[in-house]
């Protein structure tokens, strides 16, 4: 009795009582969730063009931000060095096209998903004997990313924002309309759904299968960035930030591995629960269940929705 | 030239189904045994014993494991560490609390432990496919994880948070913990392994295994000829995780002699399904090939500057390694798709036409 009671009634009871540490709670999650979803969308737009399941997009967010920190600590300007590293990610995209994915084309999914464990691996090292293991310090100031807290007075206590997470939510909101927009309304957004439907068709019709690869490992380059320099200004910029992407994973399959919005709602869900199940269910079960409880809580929701929330209906036929 | 069948007349049924249908397979294969039985533990030293053929003995069992699961039944897991962990683990539990039993009893019987967690986290498989399986099998790897950190039962509440192996004795010869001799405990992991090898060989040349590749060439289609697909999928998991869980188990007690949680990590899962997809999918030679190359590959570059006479910092051997390593899985990926144990078909087939192009 006393261990349901615990369960199923304490943590609500503990909710009513204290509600600007349910605020909280929920604004932490909301922010991480936000964070999970940008590192989701780098995954998603791989998967939409090519069927890809890019595992090296935790690795990209890393090399990303070292790439950008490494060039200003050489003595390039911040805005020079960020113009600098969207080249590299240019240039790495195209060098993936050209070495990897062009001789794998129509290799099946689990052998293009190897395929960037390999392009993790060398990243990895590439990216250690370039920059180093130690962590650095994110440039957030000479970016004119914004820090410090606001303190809001609500409910009978106070909630501290960090400015920084609320630039992030804004920045993530901001890519994710644009790229919907991008999709949806012009040239290039047609021919990469074209190419999501069906590559061969796409082929058929006149679209370079060449051109869409580099246009979306670039802008999954870019989602990178963007990710490694929200999480680098939180914490720091070391490949640590590779077993982030990890948690990227759960949020991917709960809002489907195909949609742009799923994967900034099962952000959120991913990131709010685990946040309240780590507060109010924690320390029932010792803590540090924030490591699991992303995977349980989306494999929970595909039992229900094997498609994930937001995923194209999987129809098979013989 | 002499890897030619001609001559080889099949008069009996039972010769025509035989796994090795030609001669000097045969031979090759006796020779292979004899080497590892034999020359092996004659002339290897330590290093060779300790860092190289044990790991490897212990990574092809796994292998076998993982590549049972996707390789011949279609489910990608990524919880192949945390399923060796439950080997090692209980295998600890069971040492530990009869310490009378024979030891190989305790390492074998870990396996059905691993099963049985298997087949649990297996469950999801009967809804969910393909990647998203996959991402499934993380929740069992990090809530194992979890586990072996977080419940002290499990390692007797040491305080350094790890199994530490007791020393135990077969016909009087120690095999595990401290005063073990390399020798001993490799011949101890090649006989799991070779045995274990051809109960999976028997597996999947049989019904079930029959029963497995159908399920992995399409699902729908074989519950439409009769298969029952809970039943078979969950088999392939509970198979699966034994052949993981006594490969953890050895790990733990035949190769390193300790373990904690991070010996099982998503990592380790990693490396093995590296090795399955390196060595070929649905293949067990390719097992083999798979955890010899993922493992000797780095051990081989680490050595290497050392013998050209180069100067390098261990720190940077590291991570060219890393480097070499990534970069080689993609050429063997675009070279050969199907894995190691196609190129080793491939060149058999040259072998037997030679001088002839086909």
């Amino acid at each position: 009795m006393d261990l349901l009671y615990q369960i199923f009634v304490d943590p609500f009871v503990q909710m009513g009582t204290a509600p600007d540490l349910l605020v909280q709670t929920l604004w932490e999650g909301l922010v991480s969730g936000v964070l999970y979803a940008l590192i989701a969308l780098g995954f998603v737009l791989i998967f939409k063009a090519s069927g890809v399941f890019n595992f090296a997009q935790g690795i990209m967010v890393v090399f990303a931000a070292l790439t950008l920190v490494g060039l200003y600590e050489k003595g390039v300007p911040a805005f020079l060095a960020l113009a600098l590293t969207i080249v590299v990610m240019l240039g790495l995209a195209v060098l993936v096209e050209r070495l990897m994915l062009r001789p794998l084309v129509n290799q099946p999914d689990i052998v293009l998903f190897m395929a960037t464990f390999g392009l993790t691996y060398v990243l990895i090292g590439l990216g250690e004997i370039i920059f180093g293991g130690d962590p650095k310090v994110m440039i957030a100031d000479q970016l004119y990313l914004p820090r410090g807290a606001i303190d809001v007075n609500m409910l009978g206590g106070f909630v501290s924002l960090q400015k920084i997470d609320i630039a992030a939510a804004i920045i993530a909101s901001l890519m994710v309309a644009g790229l919907a927009v991008v999709f949806q309304k012009t040239r290039i957004g047609r021919a990469l759904r074209a190419v999501a439907d069906s590559h061969k068709a796409a082929l058929s019709v006149g679209i370079s299968l060449e051109q869409i690869w580099v246009v979306v490992w670039f802008a999954a380059g870019i989602v990178a960035l963007a990710t490694g320099i929200m999480w680098g200004a939180r914490s720091n910029v070391s490949f640590a930030l590779e077993i982030v992407s990890l948690k990227a994973l759960p949020v991917l399959i709960l809002g489907g591995l195909t949609s742009i919005p799923g994967a900034i709602v099962g952000g959120i869900i991913i990131g709010v629960g685990e946040k309240l199940g780590e507060f109010y269910w924690g320390p029932l079960l010792g803590s540090g269940i924030e490591s699991w409880l992303a995977y349980v809580i989306a494999l929970i929701f595909l039992l229900f929705r094997p498609q994930g929330l937001f995923g194209e209906r999987i129809i098979e036929r013989i | 030239m002499f890897y030619r069948e001609a001559g080889q007349y099949k008069t009996s049924y039972a010769a025509d189904q035989a796994i090795f249908p030609v001669l000097q397979d045969r031979l090759g294969l006796i020779a292979i045994l004899i080497v590892a039985f034999v020359v092996i533990p004659l002339t290897g030293n330590e290093f060779l014993l300790q860092a190289v053929m044990i790991p490897f003995l212990v990574f092809t069992l796994a292998t076998i494991g993982l590549n049972l699961l996707t390789g011949y039944t279609g489910l990608l897991s990524l919880g192949t560490g945390a399923f060796m962990g439950v080997g090692a683990y209980a295998c600890y539990k069971l040492a530990t609390i009869f310490p009378q039993v024979n030891l190989l009893v305790w390492v074998v019987a870990s396996g059905f432990f691993a099963a049985g967690v298997g087949v649990l986290f297996g469950l999801p498989s009967l809804r969910i496919k393909g990647f998203y399986l996959a991402v499934a099998t993380l929740a069992a790897q990090f809530f194992l994880s979890w586990c072996f950190i977080r419940i002290p039962w499990l390692y007797n509440y040491n305080i350094s948070a790890s199994i530490e192996v007791p020393t135990r004795t077969l016909f009087g010869i120690p095999v595990t913990g401290p005063t073990a001799a390399p020798v001993t405990r490799y011949l101890v992991v090649l006989s799991i392994v070779v045995v274990m090898t051809w109960l999976a060989s028997n597996l999947v040349h049989g019904r079930i295994g029959r029963m497995w590749m159908a399920v992995r060439d399409m699902d729908i289609a074989a519950e439409l000829i009769g298969i029952k697909l809970y039943r078979t999928k969950l088999l392939a998991f509970a198979v699966s995780s034994f052949y993981c869980g006594v490969a953890g188990a050895m790990l733990a007690f035949l190769w390193l002699g300790a373990a904690e949680s991070e010996s099982f990590n998503i990592n380790q899962s990693f490396l093995v399904l590296f090795m399955v997809i390196i060595g070929g999918l649905g293949s067990l030679t390719g097992s083999f090939f798979g955890a010899l190359f993922i493992w000797g590959l780095p051990i081989v570059l680490r050595n290497a500057p050392g013998a050209f006479g180069l100067s390098i910092t261990a720190a940077t051997v590291e991570h060219i390694t890393f480097m070499v390593v990534g970069a080689l899985i993609v050429f063997f990926l675009i070279v050969e798709p199907n894995g190691l144990a196609r190129l080793w078909q491939i060149g058999k087939q040259k072998l037997r036409v030679w001088p002839f192009p086909y």
